[in-house]
């Protein structure tokens, strides 16, 4: 089945956002001289009295947005990922989790969607950073469809939440009717032989691998893990229980994420199935684009698919 | 409520500080001395706050950003009826809801806080929501002098001063000292009244341990309709206690039975003076 290239997940954040926004004057966005890479031009002038601009502050950004937050605002702090969770993530741990101001901390451009600005725009330690800080949601959607579920999603959740939007066009995965839960993963692809769990831009390179490990007689389950807290463990143990192998993918150190969350669930449940965490690696990451990174490190249906095989392998030989 | 009963409660305050950081042996000592009068006119005489309007959305917000004078915090709040005297004595005890920071376990708090340089842009936060929403609450903050080398107090008065935030009141608890020693020895703050003034404030000095200046400032804000308000108080670093007052080692020191029993008599004098002026 061919894919069909949808939007960039955060033009339809921001469209989602504008579209609520109209409805409700207590929705505000809060920007850090972002407006313009988070795609919200059209909000502010739509709606300028629910845009506030801090400039290019991120800790004020998300002190004065769990303020806003505390006396009664729906608040989407909205920033570059790479800056918000590492310049202001002592105000994300203290003013929005501990003090429980329910702000939507939403960092855009996320993972390596900046390509080859390198390191500095790059967030590959989000995950681990912010899975460590308690009542802090994480949602990480694959594709439009998700993006939307999540913005609507999070408009009426009572918690502290972080999303995470990538800035490149996104092959869309579901259909209108799929069932979205926070912290329920979505089985895009059913399977016996192994399982990929992939979070956000990672799900559709996944996906692609799933078909071409069918045309070499594999078959492949395929879980879109777009909520990363609330976690969802029986996923993870029911994919031990009826497959024979397990690979994660995401846009993220493999260390402290999606991966490292499964590793944890499995080794603590007993099971012990092959695995492997497909992410990117503790090195300086390779200058690219998004794709040619993604390609580099082996997330991509060729190098899924080799990764599944030689899992596989593994595991028929033992 | 007139001065001379609002300085015999800072009397009774100071006491109450002493003896819970005393009992639970911990705790910021002077810096708590120095804002306490702060604290004292702000909760009896300025706010419209009381366990029963907690939850107004109308109510003026205080938010301390030097959460590490809580005890000065908790006391007050006691005296205002948030909850009990018993309550408050589990201060930094075995799964007591006082942490040695402010905490909105704890009824009364309105903000969680400790690490330093945050309570500003939570204010401009709070007051910007006023605002949007016309509601003609105040919001209060009280950041430590040594604080102020943190660069998100900056971040957030560009803010303050950008959305003309008249109803945003900044209170600097000017003692001078920090856990090191002196704030111009450690990392040079003045000059202060520019740089705010600079960052786009109204500065106004106040002796901050002088009620009747204390109320005679907060009566006269907003200094300048559309510009956020500063006070510089200018405080002594552990009042009230002779032998506290001024010295860098009663940061976060403890006292023996010995410096309390002392202490608590210098107050005890304090208060009979008090009432015979009465």
């Amino acid at each position: 089945m061919e894919l069909v290239l949808g939007k960039p997940n955060q033009d339809v954040f921001a469209a989602t956002l504008l579209e609520l926004a109209q409805h409700d004057p207590n929705i505000l966005v809060v920007t850090s001289d972002s407006r313009g890479s988070g795609k919200l031009v059209p909000f502010g002038q739509t709606l300028p009295d629910q845009l506030v601009e801090v400039g290019i502050a991120e800790q004020n950004l998300v002190g004065v947005s769990a303020g806003l937050a505390s006396a009664g605002k729906k608040v989407f702090a909205v920033s570059p990922a790479c800056f918000l969770t590492t310049r202001a993530l002592e105000q994300i741990k203290n003013d929005v989790a501990y003090s429980n101001n329910p702000v939507r901390v939403i960092g855009i451009s996320a993972g390596v969607s900046y390509g080859a600005l390198g390191s500095t725009h790059h967030s590959l330690h989000d995950f681990a950073a912010l899975r460590t800080i308690n009542n802090i949601d994480i949602m990480v959607p694959a594709d439009n469809y998700e993006t939307r579920q999540a913005v609507l999603a999070a408009m009426n959740h009572p918690r502290p939440m972080y999303l995470r939007f990538g800035k490149r066009a996104v092959y869309d995965l579901h259909t209108p009717d799929t069932p979205f839960e926070i912290g329920k993963a979505i089985r895009l692809r059913e399977g016996r032989d192994v399982t990929l769990i992939a979070s956000g831009e990672t799900v559709a390179p996944a996906v692609m691998a799933a078909e071409r490990l069918a045309t070499v007689g594999i078959s492949c389950r395929v879980l879109s893990m777009h909520t990363l807290k609330p976690f969802d463990v029986e996923a993870v143990q029911q994919a031990a229980r009826e497959t024979h192998a397990i690979i994660t993918v995401e846009e993220h150190s493999v260390f402290g994420g999606l991966g490292e969350a499964c590793a944890s669930i499995l080794m603590q449940g007993g099971y012990h199935v092959p695995f492997k965490i497909v992410g990117i690696p503790d090195e300086d990451t390779v200058t690219g684009s998004q794709a040619e990174i993604f390609n580099h490190y082996g997330i991509s249906a060729e190098g899924l698919a080799a990764t599944a095989q030689a899992l596989l392998q593994v595991e028929q030989l033992s | 409520m007139d001065v001379q009963a609002l300085q015999l409660k800072s009397v009774a305050y100071r006491k109450t500080i002493l003896e819970i950081i005393k009992q639970s042996g911990a705790g910021h000592t002077a810096g708590s001395l120095s804002c306490v009068d702060i604290l004292n006119v702000l909760y009896n005489h300025v706010m419209n706050v009381s366990p029963d309007n907690f939850t107004d959305p109308n109510r003026d917000r205080y938010i301390q950003s030097k959460g590490h004078s809580v005890e000065a915090l908790y006391t007050v709040l006691w005296d205002k009826g948030f909850y009990s005297r018993e309550a408050l004595a589990t201060l930094n005890k075995y799964q007591s809801k006082f942490i040695g920071h402010p905490t909105r376990k704890v009824p009364g708090i309105e903000q969680n806080t400790g690490a330093l340089g945050h309570g500003l842009s939570l204010a401009v936060g709070t007051a910007l929501a006023a605002k949007k929403d016309g509601r003609s609450y105040r919001v209060y903050t009280l950041l430590g002098d040594g604080e102020l080398a943190e660069g998100s107090s900056w971040e957030a008065s560009m803010t303050a001063a950008h959305y003309q935030l008249d109803n945003l009141v900044v209170i600097i608890d000017r003692n001078t000292l920090q856990i090191t020693g002196r704030t111009e020895e450690v990392n040079g703050l003045e000059p202060l009244e520019d740089k705010f003034a600079a960052f786009g404030y109204v500065v106004r000095h106040v002796d901050g341990n002088d009620i009747r200046a204390l109320i005679d400032i907060f009566e006269q804000v907003p200094f300048i309709p559309n510009k956020p308000n500063l006070i510089l108080a200018h405080t002594v670093k552990g009042k009230g206690i002779s032998f506290m007052e001024d010295t860098v080692k009663w940061h976060h020191r403890v006292p023996s039975d010995e410096e309390f029993a002392k202490a608590i008599e210098e107050l005890d004098s304090a208060e009979v003076k008090l009432k015979a002026a009465v």
